[in-house]
């Protein structure tokens, strides 16, 4: 009877066994969310794809290099612009080998370390604020001013930044010191694509030459445009695609080479607008809106965030045509309605009291010129200019809402200073009340940056008269 | 990667000639002196022409663009000697793909403006002393680094124009206001990787 019993016990383990050995076979081959084998949870920067251990571990999980490209692969242009001062062609240099046995810069997990959110500031780093003293503890000698500042002070606000160091350089400093808080010349740059459509070698010139289109023209199968509204024929003579070529097809043919399988999509997605919005989709899929769409994982919710977000929008899945509304493609309701249908933070929330919505909302009634207003794209997708290859620049809206959101100096040059002089950007960022009741108000911080590089100036120019 | 010498094939459309003026055969191995001076003289070749026929001339000459230091910014040409630095940054990235090809090279000075260019090895500072004090003539060693042993060989960087001399005399970061033209400005140093 007792061997009867523990033959069932073990028919049972083995049985439980073969289950549990199923489910982590199936999770680690077949299953989109493999955060059962996740060792430790992710920083924010990371926690959308982190169902997909592939995105940023190759298949052996050994191969340090294959984790260092998918790093560059999605942060590597962020690194280039405006200027990379610890580009990793400087630590290969041998030169710089005894460099290397302090931090590693050849790898960004040396400070960037994963799974281990316990040591992440909120820029996502996790070395020691101390590692600058590695290479510049003599500082002092070339800059008196920065004698006995605390070690962890390099990267305060408005001061240094390692990707991007030379933003804020101190001729730059000198340069804006004087400028006043709100500028005379405050507007936005115009953004760049029909007028530049020529020299964008990717475009479909040959399928959709650049000439106004009218209604008659419309190239939608019949059957589908018996049943199309008035209204999206409308909303879409009205847009930009309309007068500059782009046709029903441009969106919802899904091209073969032969056009023969060319296939029509009632709802195409960002597939269709990479088409001719390279930049902008590419963009899109560096930042947290679009980058579970890069891992060809199902597209990000605002329940998948971690900022507070609208309840009744918590199960929509984002792509272009969330923001954009299809065939209305209007930029004013991307710029401001878009955003605030689905974030519900502090910030978000205390916009519409804010002297920048004030100013958008004179630019949308014609009382102020075009590019006066501040919308939430105004600062967090900035028109910056953008190389899109090795040979054009254009200016672009920056679809990465996370480019320059870490840390928040990167804001400063790119958006801020389009507006405001240099020290008042500085310091308004430096403000963390301020930035909640979205800058209603004046700054109560201030950074010194700007105050060294005055003395520091005085200092060289009274040298040069004594010589 | 160890190399004794680095392997150039004779059958490509680039030749090198020994100093004595013979001709290398096919599958020779260029030693590793022959290659740093060549590597230099192509080096220096381009960045005198690009000092002279693109900066001094639209600068000096024609005075039709600025160079500068912030050249992005001030929508100006880049400096001579960051060309260089952005040439060799791009030789790491590029070498990186290729096999054969190991070096690296770097413009350093005992009176640099920015002080991470200042010589750090024992090879850098004795190389650059030297080239300073023997007008003419190249430093050549051997040193190792990060377990690496590399043949190191140091070349003299002297001022050829006014713009270099002054440029360097004025600026804040300078710890040298006093350069001539003529003067040893810095060095530039290159390694090639040796077995041993």
């Amino acid at each position: 009877m007792s061997n009867i019993k523990n033959k069932n016990i073990w028919f049972v383990w083995i049985g439980l066994m073969i289950i549990f050995m199923a489910y982590l076979g199936y999770t680690l081959t077949a299953s989109e969310d493999k955060s059962f084998f996740m060792p430790g949870e992710l920083t924010s920067g990371h926690h959308q794809i982190g169902v997909s251990c592939m995105a940023c571990h190759d298949e052996s999980f050994s191969d340090k290099d294959a984790v260092q490209d998918s790093c560059i692969e999605c942060h590597g242009d962020q690194r280039k612009k405006p200027f990379d001062s610890h580009p990793r062609e400087k630590f290969t240099d041998p030169r710089n080998a005894d460099r290397l046995e302090n931090i590693n810069a050849l790898y960004c997990v040396t400070c960037h370390v994963e799974h281990q959110p316990e040591l992440a500031d909120k820029t996502g780093l996790t070395q020691a604020k101390d590692f600058c003293v590695h290479c510049h503890q003599d500082i002092a000698e070339d800059r008196p001013s920065h004698k006995d500042m605390e070690f962890d002070s390099c990267a305060s606000a408005g001061c240094h930044n390692y990707h991007n160091n030379r933003s804020l350089y101190t001729d730059f400093l000198v340069k804006h010191m004087d400028e006043e808080d709100i500028l005379k010349t405050a507007l936005v740059p115009e953004k760049e694509l029909a007028s530049v459509l020529e020299e964008i070698a990717t475009y479909p010139h040959d399928r959709y030459p650049v000439v106004p289109l009218t209604l008659k023209y419309m190239d939608a199968p019949a059957k589908v445009v018996v049943k199309t509204s008035e209204d999206i024929k409308h909303d879409w003579l009205n847009t930009a695609h309309a007068k500059i070529g782009a046709n029903c097809s441009s969106c919802h043919i899904t091209e073969s080479e032969d056009d023969k399988n060319s296939v029509w999509e009632n709802k195409p997605d960002h597939k269709a607008c990479i088409k001719c919005h390279d930049t902008e989709v590419s963009h899109f899929m560096q930042g947290k809106h679009g980058m579970r769409l890069k891992q060809n994982l199902t597209a990000m919710t605002p329940a998948n965030a971690r900022l507070p977000m609208k309840e009744n929008v918590k199960h929509q899945e984002i792509g272009c045509n969330s923001c954009h509304q299809a065939h209305e493609y209007d930029l004013n309701t991307a710029s401001v309605d878009s955003c605030l249908s689905c974030h519900n933070d502090k910030h978000s929330l205390a916009y519409k009291e804010s002297s920048h919505y004030t100013l958008w909302k004179k630019e949308q009634s014609g009382e102020l010129p075009k590019g006066s207003g501040v919308s939430c794209a105004t600062c967090h997708m900035p028109r910056v200019a953008v190389d899109i290859n090795d040979w054009l620049r254009r200016t672009v809206v920056q679809h990465n809402q996370n480019a320059n959101l870490v840390p928040n100096e990167k804001m400063i040059r790119s958006t801020c200073m389009n507006c405001h002089g240099l020290s008042f950007s500085i310091d308004s960022l430096a403000d963390e009340s301020l930035i909640i009741n979205n800058f209603k108000g004046t700054p109560k911080h201030h950074i010194e940056s700007i105050d060294m590089a005055r003395k520091d100036n005085e200092r060289h120019l009274k040298d040069i008269n004594n010589e | 990667m160890k190399h004794s010498s680095l392997v150039i094939s004779i059958s490509a459309a680039v030749s090198i000639t020994a100093a004595s003026g013979n001709v290398y055969a096919a599958g020779d191995t260029v030693p590793v002196k022959a290659m740093a001076d060549a590597l230099h003289l192509v080096m220096d070749s381009d960045r005198t022409i690009y000092t002279r026929k693109i900066v001094n001339r639209l600068v000096k000459k024609e005075k039709v663009i600025k160079a500068s230091e912030h050249f992005d910014d001030d929508k100006a040409l880049v400096l001579p000697a960051q060309m260089f630095r952005f040439g060799s940054e791009l030789v790491q990235k590029r070498a990186k793909k290729l096999p054969d090809v190991n070096f690296s090279y770097s413009l350093q000075s005992l009176w640099p403006i920015n002080k991470q260019n200042a010589p750090k090895t024992k090879a850098e500072k004795d190389g650059l002393k030297f080239v300073a004090d023997n007008k003419g003539k190249n430093y050549y060693t051997e040193e190792t680094l990060g377990g690496q042993k590399y043949f190191t060989a140091v070349y003299a960087d002297t001022g050829v124009a006014p713009v270099c001399v002054s440029c360097h005399n004025k600026h804040k970061d300078t710890p040298k206001n006093d350069f001539k033209i003529g003067d040893v400005m810095g060095g530039v140093v290159i390694r090639i990787p040796i077995d041993g």
